[in-house]
């Protein structure tokens, strides 16, 4: 019986980090996969969800919808960036890296002005439930099911509609995409929204289990840089494998010295992943498959 | 004979093409320069000085990362990463060995060279890992966000290296300032006048030194491997080496920053490594422009004493200031604005000639 709660403790903790891993990279993965961008305002596209979706149970909306709310709201404000700061600097990854950290800078800080320096919670709903000893929180649980259900949506996404076909001509040849009529220019504009978007959703769904503070998007970032760089630039192939390897490494190290071990472990792993596989797990994949 | 001539060859280094300015009427103005830097303190209070002496404690820190990212090429987020190592690892030095015979400059030699040690083992997994530009960035900035939030948890008395508590979040202090060992008493390095000239005459061996460096052979290589990598490396050159040594010398020379601040403050926190913190040289190096070692020390001067002015005015608006600064410059002078400035005065001369 001891065995079975500790094995069941570990799959809780290992659980719990993968949804972290998995939906605090999603977006970020998306927009590097698709555009080769690095998005360093992710972080505040995670607190503008987080924020809109704690205005909008504030205000009496339903917490699910409260938190599509948010996800539709950084999906907006990522689209209105894409356009006025990313897309005149495409011929320049390094420079949309240093331009991403200035809107950073600029929504941590005026959020801070406009809204002080931390916003009333909601509190984390569902309770919990207590299985030899330990309690769980449900809600955890189904932060477990939304990242699977993410993923799971995300595939169906990019390989049943016609949105996916065409993003996925967009990354592997533009011009040719370019050539046959796809309007490229929209599509990385909704695929920046779409990463803009999913931070959102991560922000909302960890709304009620955090303080809201202007810069809690950074406690998401390196999480999140760790996993994009373990997975490579591919969304299935890199991502939820790296955040499956990445959150054994985690849960393991959290629970036996606490999270900024994790946190260590995991930066190590990654320099050291590096090293071994310059690409990410789908470069090596991908390399291996052509 | 042959060794001055040799001599003779690395000091022509000073002026080349990987630099700007040269010819006697670019000497004459960094001469006129330095003597209005060396006369300065003779008409400004001693509060003054030492806030010119904090200004310049940053300058060491911008032309490492102009050297590692405007000419090599590579995007660190690191610097305030190694600043911060160097700052603790000076604290923890001069208060466990004092500050008796000149053994804070001990401290800072192994303060500079720890940091530099840290930059050769993170620098060969990331350059000989072959990664590219765009993650070289996230991976510095995970490991500055990572040691920032370790240095945060270090409270308590567990966290003490010999005699020095860590302290956490609130930071380390009562270090003992830098002290020259002198016959009769050794001078304590207050951010005052001797403090002042020291760093000052640091600031120009160090920039002098470093436009000898991008000027001669592993500048130029560095720089042809910013402009094309593979082809640099189809001419024979070993491009991991190049990059790792010009990360390496950078992020020295955010460690030489580093032990300057600590010992001029008499303090380190861990959020002089955190995420604004790391965003400010980024600021500075784009903003002046990166390319180039004078441009990019005359914007970190310029960004500098603007946000300090704003940071008195209106302090929560300074960092919305500057990241606004870093959007605009990056979408509209890409090569910094003093470049920026100067390319647009060239073209105003141009017309003119043409007229």
């Amino acid at each position: 019986m001891d065995i079975f709660n500790l094995i069941f403790s570990f799959l809780y903790q290992f659980g719990d980090a993968f949804a972290f891993l998995v939906l605090s990279a999603c977006g970020l993965a998306v927009i590097f996969g698709m555009m080769g961008v690095i998005n360093l305002a992710h972080g505040e596209f995670i607190m503008c969800g987080a924020y809109v979706s704690t205005s909008a149970v504030h205000a009496g909306l339903p917490l699910p919808l409260a938190i599509i709310a948010g996800a539709v709201a950084a999906g907006i404000a990522g689209m209105i960036v894409e356009l006025v700061v990313i897309r005149p600097l495409y011929q320049r990854p390094l420079d949309t890296i240093v331009a991403t950290w200035g809107i950073s800078m600029i929504v941590t800080q005026g959020t801070l002005i406009v809204l002080g320096p931390s916003m009333q919670g909601v509190g984390t709903p569902f309770g919990s439930f207590t299985m030899g000893g330990y309690s769980y929180s449900i809600y955890r649980v189904i932060l477990m099911i939304a990242a699977i259900g993410t993923l799971a949506l995300l595939w169906l996404m990019f390989t049943r509609t016609r949105f996916g076909l065409l993003s996925r001509a967009t990354i592997q040849v533009p011009h040719v995409a370019e050539a046959m009529g796809v309007n490229t220019n929209l599509i990385y504009s909704l695929t920046f929204g779409l990463g803009a978007a999913l931070a959102g959703l991560a922000g909302g769904l960890y709304a009620p289990t955090m303080t809201l503070v202007p810069t809690m998007g950074a406690s998401f970032m390196v999480e999140a840089f760790v996993t994009v760089v373990v997975g490579g630039a591919d969304i299935f192939l890199g991502t939820a494998p790296a955040a499956a390897i990445l959150g054994i490494i985690k849960a393991a190290l959290t629970g036996w010295q606490g999270q900024l071990a994790g946190q260590i472990g995991l930066l190590i792993a990654v320099i050291i992943v590096i090293r071994i596989l310059p690409r990410g797990i789908s470069g090596k994949i991908l390399k291996e498959r052509a | 004979m042959a060794e001055t001539s040799r001599l003779r060859g690395i000091l022509r280094l000073v002026e080349g093409p990987q630099t700007l300015g040269r010819g006697p009427k670019f000497w004459a103005g960094f001469a006129l320069v330095l003597a209005c830097a060396c006369a300065y303190p003779m008409f400004a209070d001693s509060y003054d000085v030492g806030n010119n002496v904090y200004f310049f404690n940053w300058l060491f820190m911008a032309m490492g990362l102009s050297l590692i990212w405007g000419y090599g090429g590579s995007l660190s987020f690191g610097q305030t990463a190694f600043f911060g190592i160097a700052g603790y690892c000076y604290g923890v030095l001069t208060i466990n060995l004092g500050d008796a015979y000149g053994l804070t400059l001990l401290s800072l030699v192994m303060a500079v060279g720890f940091s530099a040690f840290f930059a050769a083992v993170l620098g060969y997994f990331l350059f000989f890992g072959r990664i590219n530009g765009v993650f070289l960035g996230i991976v510095s900035l995970s490991v500055t966000l990572v040691l920032e939030r370790f240095m945060a948890q270090t409270a308590g008395p567990q966290w003490a290296i010999g005699s020095a508590r860590l302290n956490g979040f609130n930071g380390m202090g009562s270090m003992p300032s830098l002290t020259i060992p002198w016959p009769g008493g050794s001078i304590v390095l207050f951010p005052d006048l001797p403090l002042y000239y020291l760093t000052l005459a640091l600031l120009v061996v160090v920039y002098l030194a470093l436009r000898m460096l991008v000027n001669s052979r592993f500048g130029n290589v560095l720089v042809a491997i910013r402009e094309n990598p593979q082809r640099a490396e189809m001419l024979g050159y070993d491009i991991r080496k190049f990059q790792l040594g010009a990360f390496v010398i950078g992020s020295s020379l955010a460690g030489l920053s580093g032990v300057l601040y600590t010992s001029w403050g008499n303090y380190i926190t861990p959020a002089s490594m955190g995420m604004t913190a790391a965003a400010l040289p980024i600021v500075w190096v784009a903003v002046g422009g990166r390319g180039d070692l004078t441009t990019t020390l005359v914007g970190t001067l310029a960004v500098l004493i603007v946000f300090q002015m704003l940071t008195i005015y209106g302090s929560q608006y300074a960092l919305i200031v500057m990241g606004v600064l870093l959007v605009v410059t990056v979408l509209v002078a890409p090569r910094g604005i003093v470049m920026g400035i100067v390319d647009a005065s060239r073209r105003l001369f141009r017309r003119k000639e043409a007229r």
